[in-house]
């Protein structure tokens, strides 16, 4: 099955806010917020790619840019964690 | 495009405050527009007064920052005037529903074909947290020191009662329902509210002690459930959350071009008649 992976976490200082929703909420604990309250990714072996991160960035300050590791064309809905509660 | 193509970068970081829920709500919007391909330039986006008014000024689309309230009268002279164009409409609570009240319900009443966004963290956040007809009873607000005791509204059922062709409701937390359920909002033909719980940390949740924007998120992931689910089923207590209105109704706008037809057709018919009773009036002479 063709799946996404991780290129890198683009990160943007300047509009990070620190408020900590992709840190709490990442399923694989890959983000943490740093001594100036910005986040970083400190596990991005870990990360999934679910993107979930970036989708609920307030801020749109987070961006998982991956890359696919077959030509099969894959949209990202089927490699996205379900948020069901 | 990208996300960025979408939104006018340099008024970026935006003003709302750390992990408001507004923010995920424009991201989740911008993702919906993103993935129906929908172009910028046939987007229209009125918004009216409060936090949740400055989303207008983030994204790069056709945008009027209006009145108080007043959104949707705004949005219905757009759309009345260029019905091609797509109409996104997000207001605040207190925007919809308390000072745009009667605009809400008028233009659900119409099925005027729109997307009203009510983005619900349920207090008057940009003028210092004072409680929203959509706080609820027995919740503390600046205004409300010792808790109010006014009843709250049921945004889903007030719109269908009004006459909403399409309603729905999720949360800041769901994102990935809310991208969903505003991409259907926008394709509908037809007036659709879509109603997204939001948090304020800031003052509804140090008001109410919910913590922070992360215990606020919790707090919509645990109280709320997806229609027909089994936790609904099992707990009736709990928000639901989903679809709940999707029919097919007479458009406003495309009556409105109805009327128009009718009207030019009776004038015309008009004008035939009087010029047949002037050239009779020619050729019968009276004696």
């Amino acid at each position: 099955m063709a799946r996404l992976k991780l290129k890198e976490h683009v990160i943007n200082r300047d509009w990070c806010k620190g408020c900590g929703i992709c840190v709490h909420f990442c399923p694989k604990k890959v983000l943490e917020l740093d001594s100036q309250e910005k986040v970083i990714a400190v596990r991005p072996e870990d990360c999934i790619c679910c993107k979930l991160c970036e989708l609920r960035c307030p801020d749109l300050a987070i961006e998982v840019v991956t890359i696919q590791t077959n030509q099969e064309a894959q949209t990202d809905q089927t490699t996205r964690m379900s948020e069901d509660d | 495009m990208a996300i960025k193509d979408y939104i006018r970068q340099r008024y970026f970081p935006q003003m709302w405050c750390p992990g408001c829920g507004h923010g995920i709500i424009l991201n989740a919007l911008l993702r919906a527009v993103d993935e129906m391909g929908l172009d910028k330039n046939n987007i229209v986006m009125t918004s009216g007064i409060g936090c949740s008014a400055r989303i207008s000024g983030y994204v790069d689309f056709h945008s009027l920052h209006t009145l108080h309230g007043r959104a949707l009268a705004f949005a219905t002279g757009v759309k009345l005037s260029k019905p091609e164009l797509t109409l996104l409409v997000p207001m605040g609570d207190g925007d919809a529903l308390a000072i745009g009240g009667n605009h809400f319900i008028h233009a659900a009443r119409r099925n005027i074909d729109m997307t009203a966004i009510v983005m619900n963290n349920r207090i008057y956040g940009m003028t210092g947290g004072q409680y929203s007809p959509l706080s609820g009873y027995g919740k503390k607000a600046t205004t409300a020191p010792y808790t109010t005791i006014d009843n709250d509204f049921d945004v889903v059922n007030l719109s269908i009662a009004a006459g909403a062709s399409f309603v729905a409701r999720s949360t800041a937390y769901h994102v990935l329902e809310s991208i969903d359920i505003l991409k259907k909002a926008i394709q509908h033909k037809g007036f659709s509210v879509v109603e997204i719980l939001s948090q304020c940390p800031t003052y509804y949740g140090r008001k109410n002690k919910e913590g922070d924007a992360v215990s606020m998120m919790e707090f919509q992931k645990n109280t709320t459930a997806k229609l027909g689910s089994k936790a609904l089923e099992k707990d009736p207590t709990l928000i639901p959350r989903g679809i709940f209105v999707d029919v097919d109704a007479p458009e406003y706008c495309q009556e409105y071009d109805k009327i128009v037809e009718r009207a030019m057709k009776a004038s015309q018919n008009n004008r035939v008649d009087q010029t047949l009773t002037t050239e009779a009036g020619h050729t019968c002479p009276t004696p």
